[in-house]
């Protein structure tokens, strides 16, 4: 049975000022398998952000409905950890609080909760910052506070949001390592949103392309690269295929927008 | 000079305290080089010698101190009404739909024109003077909490909520803690906005206080006392806005770090 189903899900904006209503996104159908990892790609103002803040109960879909091991999203909960684009850690939190913070929530006993938080601030290489502010710390290490903030609450599927957009390459790299590291070891249910064509393919093993306004599924590729995956993937022949085919798929979706744009 | 190109701390210092020096410079040439009429304005020397006479003889100490109980008093009082207000009317609209209209309404009233409404119902005692600090102080507080904590960063909102809050949550751990150094910095404002409003309670029917000091100088042209009361006002606001300035930052060192 999948994980997660999303069923004829779509999004129309209400027109501004008595204009015509947007629609953002076309009716969605996607069977996410448990364990899956799933990167949705697509160029920027093509919906994927407002799929993934549907699934996370975020925003109410116009049409059809989002189902997790069987159960209708109707809400936000803590059954879908999400990871945001912008930097969310709570500022008068430490990092270690911040981890604690959903386990808190559910009142969780604190030596209980001093173990996990500890396992998980071994998991993403932040040892020795448990007291930090986030204000001290670089955007790596506050998405790295945040993956481990939501991963702490042990949630049914993980849903991040352009996670590592606000990063410099390099870090962005390190970032996908130690995320897909991370998956790699804990299986998890993952979904990914991401306009990154590289990062798309190197972190899934399946990539959803999303068309431009009014978004909906353009292609749905497999990613049968061997894992545990290491950087070097990048630049070897059957990742240039992958990434050559999907940058056409892109491209031609970018280059839509981009007339609509202007005309 | 380049714009916008910070200064030294020294030099800052320097020129904060010459600013000073060339106010009382200035001020020491028109009296004791006699170009104003010295019934009008005292010099500083004596400025200080009749503050000195007011502190050893009069006790003006004792109207310093109910002064400083005033403002404190009345401040306090505020708050504690205004801020669990402004955080109701910042969180739910509802609630902010209900008072907003009157409190945005309420907060251009005077409160030194409430001072002979208010003498009427409590008398001249201190709780007039409590009351009109509050009348001018609860309405400030009451908006500009609400404005801030309506302003809550909502991708924290959202974060908490995929962490599992519940809305009573939200309100306790996020929005109370995301707000907290801001009501702080709110009220620090507010308090200097206080210290106008007692000496204006003092000023009309009272019998005691830095306010009341000075009306009663006036009546003996003794510009000397009236300066040191403001001066002494003056000292006692800043040193009181240092004093929560360092506390706000001891209390919330995670939003300076």
């Amino acid at each position: 049975m999948s994980k997660l189903l999303i069923e004829g899900v779509s999004r129309t904006f209400a027109g501004v000022r008595g204009g015509q209503p947007v629609k953002a996104l076309m009716p969605i159908e996607l069977a996410v398998a448990a364990n899956d990892f799933i990167t949705i790609l697509g160029p920027s103002g093509c919906g994927k952000s407002t799929l993934l803040r549907i699934v996370a109960g975020l925003e109410a879909p116009s049409e059809g409905r989002v189902l997790l091991d069987g159960k209708a999203v109707t809400r936000p909960g803590p059954d879908r950890g999400m990871v945001f684009q912008s930097y969310t850690l709570f500022p008068w939190l430490t990092v270690a609080e911040n981890i604690a913070f959903g386990l808190r929530e559910r009142g969780m006993a604190d030596k209980e909760r001093d173990g996990i938080v500890a396992s998980y601030v071994d998991l993403v290489g932040l040892k020795g910052f448990e007291n930090h502010w986030p204000k001290q710390l670089s955007g790596g290490m506050q998405q790295r506070t945040a993956i481990a903030r939501a991963l702490a609450n042990d949630p049914e599927i993980l849903l991040l949001d352009e996670p590592f957009g606000a990063l410099d390459n390099q870090t962005r790299g390190l970032m996908q390592e130690l995320l897909l590291g991370i998956w790699e070891r804990r299986k998890k249910t993952v979904l990914f949103v991401t306009h990154d064509i590289e990062e798309a393919i190197f972190m899934a093993s399946r990539v959803i392309v999303m068309s431009a306004r009014p978004g909906r599924i353009k292609s749905d590729v497999a990613i049968d690269l061997p894992h545990p995956r290491h950087y070097t993937l990048k630049t070897s022949p059957e990742f240039s295929i992958l990434k050559a085919r999907l940058t056409e798929d892109i491209r031609a979706e970018a280059m839509r927008t981009a007339l609509v744009q202007q005309g | 000079m380049r714009p916008l190109h910070p200064v030294s701390p020294g030099i800052r210092m320097v020129l904060g305290i010459l600013f000073f020096v060339l106010f009382v410079a200035f001020w020491a040439w028109i009296t004791l080089g006699g170009h104003v009429n010295r019934i009008f304005l005292a010099d500083p020397l004596s400025m200080l010698r009749d503050g000195w006479r007011l502190l050893v003889e009069d006790r003006f100490w004792l109207d310093i101190l109910i002064t400083i109980w005033r403002v404190f008093g009345g401040f306090v009082l505020a708050s504690v009404v205004a801020v669990p207000l402004g955080i109701a009317m910042g969180a739910w609209k509802p609630v902010e739909a209900f008072l907003e209209p009157f409190v945005s309404f309420a907060r251009y009233l005077p409160a030194s024109a409430f001072i002979p409404l208010l003498i009427l119902w409590a008398g001249i005692g201190e709780l007039e003077k409590l009351l009109v600090i509050f009348v001018g102080s609860v309405f400030q507080i009451i908006l500009i909490v609400a404005v801030k904590v309506g302003s809550t960063r909502r991708d924290l909102v959202e974060a908490a909520y995929t962490l599992g809050s519940t809305n009573n949550g939200i309100v306790k751990r996020v929005i109370l803690p995301a707000n907290a150094p801001e009501i702080a910095e709110t009220l620090r404002l507010v308090l200097g906005w206080a210290w106008t409003y007692v000496i204006v309670a003092e000023l009309i029917g009272s019998s005691s206080g830095i306010g009341y000091m000075i009306i009663n100088s006036q009546s003996r042209l003794a510009t000397g006392q009236i300066i040191f009361g403001i001066i002494v006002i003056g000292l006692i606001g800043l040193l009181s806005d240092f004093a929560f300035k360092a506390f706000n930052r001891w209390l919330f060192p995670w939003s300076l770090a």
